[in-house]
């Protein structure tokens, strides 16, 4: 019995394209994945030493309007039961009421998802467009005064506390400077004055056409983008240096020299070429750590983002809007993932 | 962010500002109020509902109500509103109101006695967590339409027996006392919800102030509404910005892009009041900081010991190191500017009398256990309290926890000792000496949890018929001698010690007239405002 079963699966699974069991296999392993993550982070709040009851009602409530609530929240049922009603309601799209603010949490994740994509992207760009090529330089003038820069500013973004770097960022710039904007993703002039297409700020100034608004927005995404950059690039400068060191240290390269290459060509066109798959990985999770919402970064710069979002949900025990940008969160590396994946076959053909 | 980040962070921008200055100041335009605030304990503004702080501001602001305080002479107690009169009947138990003629909401619709009715049995049918101020009255959710109904212009309450009238208004000025649009509020009802869930997020107020709009730690936005019956208000529009961070906000402040800055640490209003164009306000708030012991517990139900512990406790030099400024010394339980506060500090911080008290009592090698919510300033008391304790030979464990753990325990009887806060619900001294002195039933049975007399199972020993007596009291003095009376028994026999008050400090620029955080009795208004 068991041999024909296993018989019939190989014949079954022999008899799909590859792309299309590529693309079962994918999805079943999303759909695995974000089961488990959300069962985890669903027993996590509901073993979590907060009272969500107390949390609505506050210490004042009556015993009657205590109960009142606990009912309507369902605490009363079993653990699997509540588990089964979430997740039937995530299937049919529905990721509940926020228990803080009484709104559909995919209305609150809509509103302050955006806000840190606007940022992390921005953060991500400012990081590869100075961390790769600083890692490159470091690591073909190893020893040189430029490795030492980048050694050290790898160090600092590592050691130094980002709040206290983001505070001083605000003193000099904001405060003293005056060159950048402060706190919050636009001045109070420009709140609501452009309609929100995408919920990013630059995106919809542009789509509106209205500069003044995607000046003074730029004015405010600058400073966080910058630090965030920062830390991205002293992540992947350090690791661009490392790779490269490996690589410029290999025959080939030596080979390639003795023939006669110019450094340019060695460095950029052979060396460069073959760390692109490993850089792929350094950026993906930097940028994901970047999605994920920084949390210090966020409440420094009064940026209403997800990582805020979902801290102050888990502290008040707001399991809706806990569970809510868990899955995004979740989404979000698995897309990255399947994403690098891809970038992999498209720049390593033995990927495929 | 812990202490010690604070602290660097502190010292750093010190140092920094000292050594330059900041560059040229921007200004919020003249019609307009920019204010930095957290506001992330919002979780509805559903004045049936909302019971935080910066909740209350937006229904302070937002809506009307039949009587109010005025933000300019708070002292003055209650003042008409949308009711332009009241009467009360021979028994003492209805009030008759007459509502003011010619008020809209800003939806356009007029305010009527009916919309006043329907606010209030609203109110009472909801049974949200403030529900208590209006049914501790008598009303239920089956009598509301009986004792709270309309007439024509008139609008009657009937209480389930006498109260003196000053504590019937005091309560109606509280946000749940906001009077909403019937129409607009029941065209938006859904399965019977008397339209809360739509409330929760929008407002059908008739207010100085219309709500824009509410986006949940973000910003709260208000235009003013320019047919507000007491005129409409200076500041045209009204910004709320959330900022969580003391420090930005006072960046914010000092730029001049916010107006008042409403959450800086010490360090940061220490630094602040140097800065050019800004100045700092002290508004006496209603939250006490207390300790509280269970007479369940053999030793601490001794009279001595309960004596004892309030000289254990260095109320100056707490509140001159790690309170300065937030937080003034204060024993009673009705908070500075309520009507019979008392203004008498007798304990002091004393190690020897402690100890005689101690001896009396025959108490040697005493071990309790206090409770304590993880907020800083509470840690620190507790260990300030924890050193003075050992010097007389009582060995105090603190168990830091969340309000869950923590509540739970102190709300089950639990804890030997607690030290938490107290904040007033309404405007009226009933509300803290319902709680603190007052205790009917002392059996477990009767689980009276909302009673802080209950939770340390305290029997009050007959101030619990005297806060009933003054409850009733209808001469105004006679009612504050009443009040003074019942504290100063209390300092001496209750198992409470009650140690400071808070102080609110905002930091404003210097061209900010007649701000008002609501002292100890209310909440933030913005109509009174000037720039």
């Amino acid at each position: 019995m068991a041999v024909t079963e296993g018989n019939g699966k190989g014949r079954l699974s022999a008899s799909l394209p590859p792309w299309l069991k590529t693309t079962l296999l994918t999805i079943g392993s999303i759909a695995m994945t974000m089961l488990g993550l959300l069962f985890i982070t669903f027993i996590i709040g509901r073993v979590m030493p907060i009272d969500p009851v107390l949390a609505i009602v506050g210490e004042r409530a009556s015993q009657s309007t205590y109960d009142a609530v606990f009912i309507e929240l369902g605490l009363d049922k079993p653990l699997v039961v509540q588990f089964g009603y979430y997740i039937w309601d995530v299937l049919h799209l529905d990721f509940g009421t926020s228990l803080l603010n009484a709104r559909p949490v995919s209305e609150d994740i809509a509103r302050v998802f955006p806000a840190t994509l606007e940022l992390a992207t921005l953060g991500i760009i400012i990081g590869i467009v100075i961390g790769v090529p600083l890692g490159v330089v470091a690591a073909a003038r190893k020893g040189s005064w430029i490795d030492q820069v980048a050694r050290v500013l790898a160090l600092v973004g590592y050691s130094m506390p980002i709040f206290w770097l983001g505070l001083m960022g605000l003193l000099i710039f904001y405060g003293i400077l005056g060159w950048v904007g402060g706190p919050g993703r636009v001045g109070i002039f420009y709140v609501d004055v452009v309609p929100s297409v995408t919920g990013l700020i630059l995106v919809d100034a542009a789509l509106d056409g209205n500069w003044d608004v995607f000046k003074n927005a730029f004015s405010h995404i600058i400073l966080p983008a910058s630090l965030l950059g920062y830390f991205s690039l002293a992540y992947i400068s350090r690791m661009t240096r490392s790779f490269m060191l490996e690589q410029l240290s290999a025959e080939y390269i030596t080979t390639a020299r003795v023939k006669g290459m110019s450094e340019w060509d060695v460095i950029w066109k052979h060396a460069f070429k073959n760390i692109r798959v490993q850089l792929i990985t350094v950026i993906a999770l930097s940028y994901a750590n970047l999605l994920e919402g920084s949390v210090l970064t966020e409440i420094i710069f009064s940026w209403p983002g997800i990582g805020s979002y979902i801290t102050t949900a888990l502290l008040s025990a707001d399991m809706n809007a806990v569970l809510g940008g868990t899955v995004v969160v979740g989404l979000i590396f698995i897309l990255l993932n399947i994403f690098s994946d891809l970038l992999y076959k498209v720049f390593d053909p033995r990927a495929n | 962010m812990n202490t010690f980040a604070r602290l660097l962070t502190g010292v750093a921008m010190g140092v920094a500002v000292s050594m330059t200055s900041l560059s040229a100041v921007a200004e919020t335009p003249a019609n307009m109020l920019v204010i930095a605030h957290r506001i992330d304990d919002i979780t509805t503004i559903d004045p049936a509902e909302s019971f935080e702080f910066a909740g209350s501001d937006i229904s302070r602001n937002v809506y009307s109500r039949l009587v109010m305080l005025d933000p300019n002479d708070l002292a003055a107690g209650y003042k008409p509103d949308l009711a332009e009169s009241w009467e009360v009947s021979e028994d003492g138990k209805t009030i008759t109101f007459t509502m003011r003629e010619g008020v809209t909401f800003h939806s356009g619709n007029p305010v009527t006695a009916e919309d006043a009715a329907f606010s209030l049995q609203r109110a009472v049918i909801l049974n949200k967590t403030p529900a208590f101020i209006l049914t501790q009255f008598g009303f239920t959710a089956e009598n509301a339409a009986e004792t709270i109904r309309a007439d024509g212009n008139k609008l009657m309450i009937t209480t389930d027996k006498r109260y003196a009238t000053s504590f019937v208004l005091n309560c109606l000025t509280a946000t749940i006392g906001a009077i909403v649009d019937k129409e607009t509020v029941m065209a938006n009802e859904v399965d019977g919800d008397m339209g809360n869930e739509w409330l929760k997020t929008n407002s059908a107020g008739s207010g100085p102030y219309k709500l824009d709009s509410w986006k949940p730690n973000e910003s709260v936005t208000m235009s003013s509404n320019p047919d507000y019956y007491g005129g409409a208000p200076a500041m045209e529009r009204v910004i709320v910005r959330h900022v969580l961070e003391s420090a930005s906000q006072r960046l914010l402040l000092e730029r001049g892009d916010v107006d008042i800055a409403r959450n800086l640490n010490p360090e940061d209003i220490a630094g602040v009041s140097q800065a050019d164009g800004v100045k700092v306000e002290d508004e006496l708030k209603g939250r006490l900081m207390y300790i509280a012991l269970n007479q369940k517990h053999p030793e601490l139900s001794k009279p001595e010991v309960r004596q004892a512990f309030k000289y254990l406790i260095d109320y100056e030099g707490m509140r001159d190191s790690f309170l300065k400024g937030q937080y003034t010394i204060h024993q009673n339980f009705l908070p500075a500017t309520y009507l019979g506060a008392s203004e008498e500090n007798p304990f002091s911080y004393n190690i020897e009398k402690a100890k005689e008290l101690l001896e009396a009592a025959g108490v040697e090698d005493l071990e309790i256990e206090i409770g304590v919510r993880e907020a800083q300033e509470r840690i620190e008391i507790g260990q300030s309290f924890q050193n003075a304790a050992a010097q007389v030979g009582i060995k105090v464990n603190i168990t830091v926890g969340t309000a869950k753990q923590i509540l739970g325990r102190y709300r089950a009887r639990e804890l030997d000792v607690y030290l938490g806060a107290w904040g007033p619900d309404y405007p009226d001294p009933q509300t803290n000496a319902g709680t603190f002195a007052y205790n009917p039933d002392n059996s477990d049975e009767a689980n009276a949890t909302g009673l802080l007399a209950w939770r340390n199972s305290w029997d009050t020993g007959g101030l619990t018929e005297k806060v009933d007596a003054a409850v009733v009291e209808n001469d105004r003095d006679m009612r504050i001698q009443m009040y003074q009376d019942i504290q100063a028994e209390f300092r001496e026999t209750s198992p409470f010690v009650i140690m400071f008050q808070q102080i609110e400090q905002s930091a404003l620029r210097d061209n900010v007239t007649d701000w008002s955080t609501g002292q100890a009795v209310t909440s933030a208004a913005y109509w009174q405002v000037t720039k």
